[in-house]
């Protein structure tokens, strides 16, 4: 069972994230044979407090494949996994996820630069990151990593997300990143599955 | 395999040669990152460049160790967690005239004084011996001092109550100059000392074994091994409590633990070869 995840997509939000998630799960058609076969997805959803996050009655549009991520959790297609409030979630060179506890970064924990960059760090050009709205600029340098890495890149639209800050700096760092509103990116990360890997030098370019 | 990649195995393999702590079954991405941040912290080019400083100079090591082992912990952290310990675990400690307890990977100690808190009230601390143990002396020695920053206080005592605290909080600590002087009564049963979940074998037979948000540090081969450790420094029927998101359920050394309250993370080891605990 390990392994069998051949992209994986990674999502990061903060401010105004819970009504921009269940947007994007509500249009993924998660039955489809691209992400429910090829792909998984692990999202970073910034949040006050520590605790546990009851995540099918936060997010029933996922109910059955939508997962709080534990240690070692391993990945397995057509699934999606929350960072557990108050832990880095990390991606292992073996497609499993790990916690830390490490400090917070951009004084978050989890952090989505920390998500982003070792999903760059492990899948590659099989990459695919999405930067929703949100408050600071969490995020940014881990969209450069994934572009950096061949892999490919989107942000909501600045002007639709209830908070901007985060994905104006995502933007910012890869200006090449599809600028999309939310009803788009469930079709967008269909295709992005779809796509082949691209080259460094094509990093980060829209669909 | 990338430069990268390569020499922070030789990094690990020359601390591990040199200073005998062996990072080498470290789960790879966090342990990968710590490396980078103690390269910015140091401005070493590169883990080669480090490496041959720490080899000459032991003091830097000293300094950089701290960076590459677990980070603190909180007081009462993942409160119901301690509730849970008082529902489930401490009813049976009672039951022994005198009883032990290992908190492996105690790190600067908020938690050990937790437990020690906890079972002041629970009326049975006089009959316990707790080991608090960590890799890091430095971090040892902040657990052994029990002084911790009072800005922190509002939220521990947040934690306290949520865990079923009985008293006020503040009974337990004097607050001057911006630290809080934890009671010294309150580690009378305590010892702490330097042990190596990664290299250093069992030194007791204990009723309980605490070790929370340590596993996540580790690889699976190491999990494996440190909860086979674990299993063999308990008596059967003893309790083994882990982080709130960490699981015994895919390693085979998790076969031999019952699980007593899924969501705290609280399991007991079996009786005998199937038997229920």
């Amino acid at each position: 069972m390990t392994g069998t995840v051949q992209k994986l997509v990674v999502v990061g939000t903060s401010a105004g994230g819970i009504a921009a998630l269940k947007a994007i799960f509500a249009g993924l058609p998660a039955k489809q044979p691209g992400f429910s076969v090829k792909a998984a997805m692990a999202i970073v959803l910034h949040m006050r407090n520590g605790g546990s996050l009851d995540v099918s009655r936060i997010f029933p549009e996922a109910a059955g494949i939508i997962h709080e991520a534990i240690d070692k959790t391993i990945l397995q297609p057509g699934h999606i996994y929350l960072a557990p409030p108050g832990y880095h979630l990390l991606v292992e060179t073996d497609r499993t996820l790990a916690l830390s506890n490490d400090e917070p970064v951009i004084y978050s924990r989890p952090s989505i630069d920390v998500l982003f960059e070792t999903a760059a760090e492990a899948f590659g050009a099989d990459t695919i990151g999405i930067v929703l709205t949100g408050a600071s600029h969490d995020g940014a340098a881990g969209l450069s990593a994934i572009a950096s890495k061949g892999g490919i890149c989107a942000v909501q639209e600045p002007q639709e997300a209830e908070a901007s800050a985060m994905p104006k700096a995502a933007l910012a760092a890869v200006s090449g990143a599809a600028s999309l509103p939310l009803k788009a990116v469930g079709a967008w990360i269909q295709a992005a599955i779809g796509k082949t890997p691209t080259t460094l030098q094509s990093a980060g370019e829209s669909l | 395999m990338d430069a990268e990649t390569i020499e922070t195995r030789l990094l690990i393999e020359a601390i591990r040669t040199r200073y005998g702590y062996d990072f080498r079954n470290y789960a790879e991405a966090s342990l990968r990152r710590r490396v980078r941040a103690v390269l910015l912290r140091t401005g070493f080019d590169s883990a080669s460049h480090l490496q041959h400083a720490l080899l000459r100079d032991e003091k830097l090591f000293e300094l950089v160790l701290p960076e590459l082992t677990v980070p603190t912990s909180e007081m009462f952290r993942d409160p119901l967690v301690f509730q849970a310990i008082r529902q489930h675990v401490v009813p049976i400690l009672k039951t022994y005239p005198s009883f032990r307890i290992w908190h492996a990977g105690c790190s600067t100690g908020e938690e050990v004084y937790s437990l020690a808190i906890l079972l002041e009230e629970e009326h049975c601390y006089d009959r316990a011996t707790i080991y608090a143990t960590d890799i890091n002396p430095v971090s040892l020695k902040t657990a052994q001092d029990g002084i911790y920053r009072a800005d922190t206080l509002r939220k521990y005592t947040g934690n306290y109550q949520a865990a079923g605290g009985k008293q006020a909080f503040s009974d337990y600590y004097t607050a001057a100059y911006g630290v809080a002087r934890f009671d010294t009564r309150l580690r009378r049963n305590i010892v702490f000392a330097e042990h190596n979940l990664a290299t250093d074998a069992v030194f007791a037979e204990t009723h309980l074994v605490i070790c929370r948000n340590v596993l996540i540090y580790f690889d699976r081969t190491l999990q494996e091994q440190v909860v086979r450790l674990f299993a063999a420094s308990l008596r059967r029927g003893g309790f083994l409590c882990l982080g709130s998101k960490e699981s015994l359920s895919h390693l085979d050394s998790g076969h031999e633990f019952d699980e007593v309250a899924a969501i705290e993370r609280i399991y007991r080891r079996k009786l005998s070869h199937g038997e229920r605990a």
